[in-house]
């Protein structure tokens, strides 16, 4: 049985916000509208469950952390720490993600529309079948992919036919995982703890279905999307400071 | 091969007489100092890839075996002393970044060795805790600035707070730098004193489940094990941000510590790296740390008290009350003196400093700005005995952690080998046949022991000082006195002199 339940963040801290939205669950609410959010923190922090989360505005910091299972829709940009040490669920940002998207990121899936700020999927971890993804439409700051441990990022590169979409250090101390950038890289731009691989099959169609899941969640048609090239970029080992250290 | 210019750095003496080749020494060897030899038909010796950690010598039925330093040395030279020469020679060989285990084991001033404690003559009665009640009951948390009471009745509920029987607590040591039943065996002393255990930064292991109400779950920068059901077993949540053996630096337990159980509880992939950042990239300023803590409380409710933990550096003072001012609800503050299972040598021997100046530079901080009440401060690295415990609450500490101490009780012969995954104690290790050797139900005995024996002494300190509650000394820098440190020091530490 479907039970919405809609509340007005308006005025209200964020510790009451996420206190009426636990509230709502507990009685059980199935979806929650949110609307007037502005700068509330920690919006579906540790959440549980199969329940959907509509936010309108602009949530605050550490957005989606620890989630665990719910869905959330956000129409509007989302700042720093969005899904920080998030476990399972996915988040889908109707614009862009500032610093540090997806810290430590356990499992589940993150959709950005737009570009995403420094520090992108860095620490990500994948074990088993918990395997997170982040997918980004336009680009990435520096440092994307830094000290990933597992997991995927797929970024798009959109609208940047000529421009950069990556920053600096792409993939520094990288030792798990896989990237798949939209090859209008500069080489430079890459960590030398990655390499770029051929695609697999199997790459492909992920890829394939990570731009028609983007169509579908952004109501682009997927012909307007990039069918083109991409690099596949992984660690050179997953010891990365194997031989770094001698025992006194 | 090129012949390495290192030597053996200790010798293994076996007595004919008395060695009767029953190859109990070959068995209880990880580091294959012996073997039995077909030739010879006899155990032979290795002095090379000796530790010094006396399993051998301990386990030797008829005790024919010592292990004494080398005494092969140098040309005498007070300035190119005998580690400098072997570590040039290590790093010659190698290209490596020196890396060993336990905490600093440089002859740096020990501050609680220069402070001596006070007890009643004539003027107010001493107390004997074997015939009178002394209290030493301990809760950690932040304590309102004030209570309002309504109908007889709390106002506002007390934050949440941790109760300690002891004000001592087993300092986080995760799984992987140290054995399963080593984990458990701390565990298990914990619940029966009424104290806690710190599970490290490592995840919990499926199999400590029954041992939860009385962990403290770390978050680090790795962020390893980190999800709602290990927020939701912590009695509380600590963020570490640093540790006194390896201040400013992060973590890396090598991939070959990463066997199948630690890859379930931390989450990756067996043989891999388990790399902690320097930094929480998710923390550059007080306002992050601010965030973070409040993710942690909002996530479980304002449940259950968040602390920090942070490494004694020279600034300390102010990163406490930072912290402070930031939510944390305790702080744990580690000196440079505390182990590890895993440090670079140069930052360990050279990095932070002792926490007896740390602890009093940052309770007469607090004090002075007026928010001392608002955290619980708890010291570590390195507390050795019951009396550095008495010496830290009246220098301003609200309880301690011990590492090393729990471990030497659990049989660790501090041979600073830890990184090596080899221990033959089975604490340092995650292997299965090494492991096995500690038996947990034993090591929590012997754990609990130790922890009982400090409690009475801390009773016999406390009520020869006339005091019948540990309360009573918290920050009472009268029961101190320094000897053998300069006017300045003494104004650091905020204690006179002896005789004054």
């Amino acid at each position: 049985m479907r039970v919405e339940v809609k509340l007005d963040a308006k005025g209200k801290g964020y510790r009451q916000l996420n206190s009426e939205v636990r509230q709502a669950l507990e009685a059980g609410a199935t979806q929650i509208l949110l609307d007037g959010v502005n700068g509330h923190y920690y919006l579906g922090a540790g959440l549980r469950g199969n329940q959907r989360l509509v936010v309108n505005g602009t949530p605050g910091n550490d957005t989606a952390c620890y989630l665990d299972g719910p869905e959330m829709v956000i129409y509007g940009n989302a700042q720093d720490g969005l899904g920080n040490t998030m476990n399972n669920g996915r988040v889908i940002v109707h614009g862009g993600a500032g610093d540090v998207l997806g810290y430590g990121m356990r499992g589940g899936e993150l959709f950005i529309r737009d570009s995403i700020g420094y520090r992108g999927g860095i620490h990500m971890k994948e074990f088993k079948e918990k395997c997170p993804v982040i997918v980004i439409g336009k680009s990435a700051g520096s440092f994307l992919g830094e000290y990933m441990a597992g997991g995927r990022i797929v970024l798009l590169g959109l609208d940047s036919p000529e421009g950069q979409i990556i920053g600096r250090h792409c993939g520094s101390g990288m030792h798990g995982g896989c990237m798949y950038i939209r090859d209008t890289v500069d080489r430079d731009l890459l960590s030398p703890d990655i390499m770029n691989v051929p695609l697999s099959k199997s790459d492909e169609a992920f890829i394939r279905m990570c731009v028609s899941r983007y169509g579908e969640y952004f109501g682009l048609a997927v012909e307007q999307l990039p069918a083109g090239s991409f690099l596949k970029l992984v660690p050179r080992g997953n010891r990365p400071y194997a031989r770094l250290y001698a025992g006194v | 091969m090129a012949i390495s210019m290192r030597t053996a750095p200790y010798r293994v003496h076996r007595d004919p007489d008395r060695c009767i080749q029953c190859q109990v020494c070959v068995r209880q060897c990880a580091n294959g100092v012996h073997r039995w030899d077909d030739e010879e038909a006899e155990v032979v010796s290795e002095d090379r890839e000796c530790v010094n950690c006396h399993r051998c010598v301990v386990y030797c039925p008829t005790g024919a075996l010592t292990i004494s330093r080398s005494p092969l040395d140098y040309a005498a030279n007070a300035n190119w002393r005998k580690p400098d020469i072997d570590q040039i020679y290590l790093q010659s060989e190698t290209g490596g970044t020196l890396l060993t285990g336990m905490g600093n084991n440089r002859p740096y001033p020990v501050y609680w060795d220069h402070l001596l404690l006070n007890a009643s003559q004539v003027t107010n009665p001493s107390i004997d805790p074997l015939r009178e009640p002394v209290e030493l009951k301990t809760l950690l948390g932040r304590k309102p600035d004030s209570l309002e009471l309504k109908k007889g009745t709390l106002a506002e509920p007390v934050p949440p707070q941790l109760e300690l029987e002891v004000p001592v607590m087993f300092s986080a040591m995760s799984f992987g730098s140290i054995s399963l039943n080593a984990q458990k065996a701390l565990a298990r002393a914990a619940i029966d004193l009424g104290i806690y255990w710190n599970c490290g930064e490592g995840g919990l292991h499926p199999e400590m489940d029954p041992y939860t109400g009385r962990v403290i779950v770390q978050v680090a920068s790795g962020r390893f094990g980190v999800n709602m059901d290990y927020l939701n077993a912590g009695a509380a949540i600590e963020i570490k941000i640093g540790q006194g053996a390896k201040p400013g630096i992060g973590g890396h337990l090598p991939g070959e510590k990463v066997g199948p159980e630690v890859s379930v509880t931390r989450m990756i992939p067996v043989g891999s790296d388990a790399i902690s950042p320097a930094p929480h990239h998710d923390i550059y300023s007080i306002e992050d740390l601010r965030q973070l803590i409040y993710s942690l409380k909002e996530a479980t409710e304002y449940r259950k008290p968040v602390g920090v933990k942070i490494a004694a550096v020279h600034n300390v003072a102010a990163i406490a009350s930072g912290s402070v001012r930031a939510g944390a609800d305790y702080l744990a503050i580690d000196g440079f003196r505390g182990g590890t299972g895993a440090a670079p040598l140069r930052i360990r021997d050279n990095v932070g400093i002792p926490i007896e100046l740390a602890l009093a530079a940052v309770d007469s901080r607090l004090r002075a700005e007026g928010i001392r009440n608002q955290v619980s401060l708890v010291v570590a690295g390195s507390i050795r005995n019951s009396a550095d415990v008495v010496k830290a609450i009246a220098l301003g500490a609200d309880a301690v952690y011990i590492g090393t101490a729990a471990l030497i009780s659990l049989g660790c012969h501090m041979c600073q080998k830890c990184y090596r995954g080899k221990c033959n104690w089975g604490i340092a290790t995650t292997d299965a046949y090494l492991s096995k050797r500690l038996n947990p139900e034993i090591g929590a005995r012997r754990a609990a022991n130790l922890i009982q024996a400090w409690k009475h002494e801390i009773k016999e300190m406390l009520g020869g000082m006339g005091i019948n509650a540990i309360e009573s000394l918290r920050g009472n820098r009268l029961a101190l006195r320094g000897v053998n440190l300069t006017s300045r020091e003494l104004d650091i530490l905020q204690v006179k002199a002896a005789g004054e």
